[in-house]
């Protein structure tokens, strides 16, 4: 029996700081709240004859961030695994049209509906997933095939026309129908007016991912997965299946916004979320989520979403014009990411 | 004799037409340390995947336990109880300490992880191996020698008998592996049995009970290792008899080449040494323990690197700028640093691209690319430093560990420099391949060049310093003139707060044994 020895401490580690406090400025999680808070104060300053202060202005802010939250919080799955998805704009527009035929042309229920686009979605983040990990094609290159075959899908399903309650006929005049119930529905506000169901959708999307990712052990792989791909598999984590269903959510959750995209223009257009992919990667990638994989997570990703969503909000209601307003936001993506950059390491 | 926990016996595998292993049997005994060596490409890479289960043998069986087994996976292997500690640490060091140990395995009712739910048999495991880190750290902020020691823990956990370490000690300090070869003793008591494979001799003596060598996919010798001399192993790995691993030096140092001043204010405190000279046709060698900072000089020399402090640089007596290594190779600077896969070579290109990676820009015309030239350069250096190669339009990673390192001294060589900054020359490098630097080194050094070489191998720091300065904290700690120099007394300088103190005293409180030799 060998002597037991007291425990080595490892000299690497630096003691605590002595404030909690300092510790805490130093989090991925301070660094995103204070740019949040940055442009909150902004939104103070410029707040355009005090509308900014007005309660409708934030339910606004809310509903108009929540078809861009909900692609970026599947988005956050997939780039936690160190991939990438390019296909969600694409796949909204492929939900959007499906979802319109199926209830403005074919009359189909909302029960039907709400699944049957997260069913396409699914199945088309289930094909890019699976090109990813069967094939191993790299998921830049997969996504894109992926985005560019469902925008086709999408205009082919379409003939390339608007979906909309101008039904055509065969005699080629139109029927004008009343907008289904599930799109009423969704474009509708709850709990007297104070809340989109647009906006209930992304955080019940969001609550989902994110209690997911921290507490079910799929959240924990998908980590291990990004952080170093044979660490999990030599620890026995079905590397393939746990990657392909963060494709498969991110893309049912991509079907969902399409949903709401729908519901909200009243119709199924097949161009519609063109460069949306990237808003969400750049609210992933503004709370501070490593596009290598293996860092970051939902709480950072809210905060990026709430960012950029506010940012639009302040510049509208000031009446910047468009140029402005994308030159401001390019800028505030890299200041964020800048601020991201830990010291450390 | 006890019954052995694995056995291999007359395994066979090639890759296309070349065969790796012919014929190689190996038995595992419990409370047992099996020394497995040989030289770069003897095969032993291979049959350590083979016993992982990431190779599948072509013929030839495994016996674990008194059972015959074929795996088919790497879990396959963990499942039969062996574990294979890898040179590369497979933990992930974006999570914490207690998810790597829990790494597919964690408690869960319905999928969803019971928090605190493994937290006692986490601190058992923690304090088996007596790491007081808190389940909790991020595992990026551990040292590498606790992040074995985690790998370490994982393997026990899942109740591995059959431990297989491949180059343990490459990324540590004396202290560290003092520590793993405690831990490598308890472990043995334990009923273990570990398979080490190490290309350091003075290991050997220390821990090993029996010793295997490979050579060219074949078994060269096997033994009881206190039967097996030192020479007698060195015969079985290169297939010779060879007297002694270090050629002659004989150094006449000419005038002084680089001269390098110190201007932290670290560094300057009293008494400390501050300066470094190196003549031409002379080898300066740094010592120190890992993290000692002397690759942060060289770094810092060569421009590669700011967070060393300030360097006032004499280039032939002139004092000289460099901002970069690019001013670094203008002034006749070379630097090989210590992990060529990492920052020596682009792994995916062509030796001939590799060599002439320094020197491109003196081979264009203009900026067109001369590409005959570039030829006849690469040609030219992979032939004085007898780089062995099939081709040299063959991508470097191709190569052998020890002819990887030849073509980045061949790089550094093309640009004719006049000091050349070595970090651990033979690291990971075969023992022929050794011999070769080592003779190239004394080459050089009688045509003029001065070189700079950082080792923390004893003997080689020893045998191959004309000079020798110790370096601890970042700062000098000690210079030895190469007579003066033991092997106690700069282990002592590296280590040692107090310099001043007597050796004796060292060697009586057990240092001694720490001393690589």
């Amino acid at each position: 029996m060998t002597q037991q020895k007291p425990l080595t401490p490892d000299p690497q580690i630096k003691p605590a700081n002595p404030s909690w406090w300092l510790q805490f400025v130093s989090t991925p999680l301070a660094k995103c709240l204070f740019a949040l808070a940055m442009i909150l104060l902004i939104g103070c300053l410029f707040n355009a004859d005090g509308s900014f202060f007005k309660f409708g202005t934030h339910r606004d802010t809310l509903r108009q961030s929540a078809v861009y939250g909900i692609l970026a919080t599947g988005m956050t799955l997939v780039i936690l695994t160190g991939g990438i998805d390019l296909s969600v704009g694409s796949v909204l527009a492929l939900a959007a049209v499906t979802g319109s035929m199926a209830s403005i042309h074919w009359g189909w229920p909302g029960y039907i509906v709400f699944p049957l686009v997260i069913l396409v979605g699914a199945s088309a983040g289930f094909v890019s997933g699976g090109l990813v990990a069967w094939l191993k094609v790299q998921p830049f290159i997969a996504t894109l095939a992926m985005m560019v075959f469902a925008r086709g899908l999408a205009k082919w399903v379409t003939g390339g026309a608007k979906v909309s309650t101008a039904v055509p006929q065969a005699d080629g005049s139109f029927e004008y129908v009343d907008v289904p119930e599930l799109f009423r529905l969704i474009d509708s506000r709850w709990l007297y007016d104070s809340v989109s169901v647009v906006s209930l959708i992304f955080i019940v999307c969001w609550l989902f991912a994110a209690i997911v990712l921290w507490r079910h052990r799929w959240g924990r792989e998908l980590y291990a997965i990004g952080g170093n791909v044979e660490a999990a598999r030599l620890s026995g984590i079905p590397v393939a299946r746990s990657t392909i269903w963060a494709y498969v959510v991110c893309g049912g959750m991509a079907g969902l916004a399409g949903l709401c995209q729908a519901a909200q223009e009243q119709q199924g257009d097949s161009d519609v979320g063109v460069t949306y992919e990237l808003v969400a990667i750049a609210m992933v990638v503004i709370g501070g989520t490593n596009l290598m994989g293996g860092r970051g997570g939902l709480g950072l990703t809210l905060i990026g979403i709430l960012s950029i969503g506010y940012l639009e909000k302040i510049l509208s209601i000031n009446a910047v014009p468009e140029a402005g307003r994308l030159m401001l936001t390019a800028t505030i993506i890299i200041v964020a990411v800048l601020a991201q950059r830990s010291k450390t390491i | 004799m006890s019954t052995p926990l694995a056995s291999l016996s007359s395994i066979c595998k090639s890759f296309g037409s070349h065969r790796v292993l012919n014929c190689v049997d190996l038995e595992l005994l419990p409370n047992q340390v099996h020394w497995l060596a040989g030289e770069n490409g003897a095969g032993k890479s291979t049959l350590i995947k083979v016993l992982g289960g990431i190779h599948k043998p072509d013929s030839g069986e495994i016996t674990v336990a008194g059972q015959q087994v074929k795996f088919q996976s790497p879990q396959d292997a963990t499942a039969a109880g062996i574990a294979v500690i890898h040179q590369e640490l497979s933990v992930i060091p974006s999570m914490t300490v207690e998810d790597n140990l829990l790494l597919g395995r964690q408690p869960t009712t319905f999928g969803f992880i019971r928090t605190g739910g493994a937290r006692a048999s986490v601190m058992e495991m923690l304090n088996r191996l007596r790491l007081a880190v808190s389940p909790d750290e991020m595992v990026e902020k551990l040292s590498m020698a606790s992040r074995q020691r985690l790998e370490i823990a994982k393997a026990l956990s899942l109740d591995s008998k059959i431990i297989v370490m491949d180059e343990p000690t490459s990324s540590l300090s004396a202290p560290e592996v003092d520590d793993l070869f405690e831990l490598i003793a308890e472990l043995k008591s334990d009923g273990c049995a570990i398979l080490y494979v190490s290309h350091k001799m003075e290991e050997l003596e220390r821990i090993a009970d029996t010793v295997t060598v490979l050579r060219d996919g074949v078994v060269a010798g096997s033994g009881a290792s206190v039967n097996v001399s030192k020479s007698r192993l060195v015969q079985w790995m290169v297939g010779r008899e060879v007297d002694e691993q270090f050629p002659e030096r004989t150094c006449k140092p000419g005038e002084c080449r680089l001269r390098v001043k110190i201007a932290t204010s670290k560094a300057s405190e009293s008494n400390a040494i501050t300066e470094l000279n190196v003549a031409a046709g002379e080898v300066l060698g740094i010592g120190g323990v890992e993290g000692c900072g002397a690759t942060e000089l060289l770094m810092a020399i060569f421009g590669a690197d700011s967070s060393f402090g300030d360097l006032e640089l004499q280039v032939d007596g002139n004092p000289v700028a460099i901002r970069s290594p690019r001013d670094a190779i203008a002034h006749g600077l070379a630097l090989v640093t210590n992990d060529r896969r990492g920052n020596g070579l682009v792994l995916d290109l062509s030796c001939r691209e590799n060599v002439v990676m320094a020197v491109r820009d003196r081979l264009c015309h203009g900026p067109i690319r001369q590409l005959a030239s570039e030829v006849n350069v690469s040609d030219q250096f992979s032939k004085q430093l007898q780089v062995r190669a099939a081709s040299l339009d063959l991508p470097v990673a191709a190569l052998s560990g020890g002819n990887q390192q030849k073509i980045v001294l061949a790089k550094w060589l093309a640009t004719g420099p006049k000091v050349l900054l070595l970090d651990e020359p033979t690291r990971g490098v075969d023992v022929g391949a050794k011999q070769e630097i080592y003779s190239l080194i004394n080459r050089w050094t009688d045509d003029g060049l001065a070189i700079v070489m950082v080792s923390t191998e004893m003997p080689e720091l020893l045998a191959m310093s004309d000079r020798i300065m110790v370096m601890r904290d970042a700062k000098f700690s000690a210079e030895f003139r190469t007579e003066e120099a033991t092997a106690e007394a700069v282990l002592w300088a590296a280590i040692s707060d107090d310099p001043s103190s007597n050796h004796g005293e060292a060697s009586q409180s057990g240092l001694a044994g720490a001393v690589q030799v």
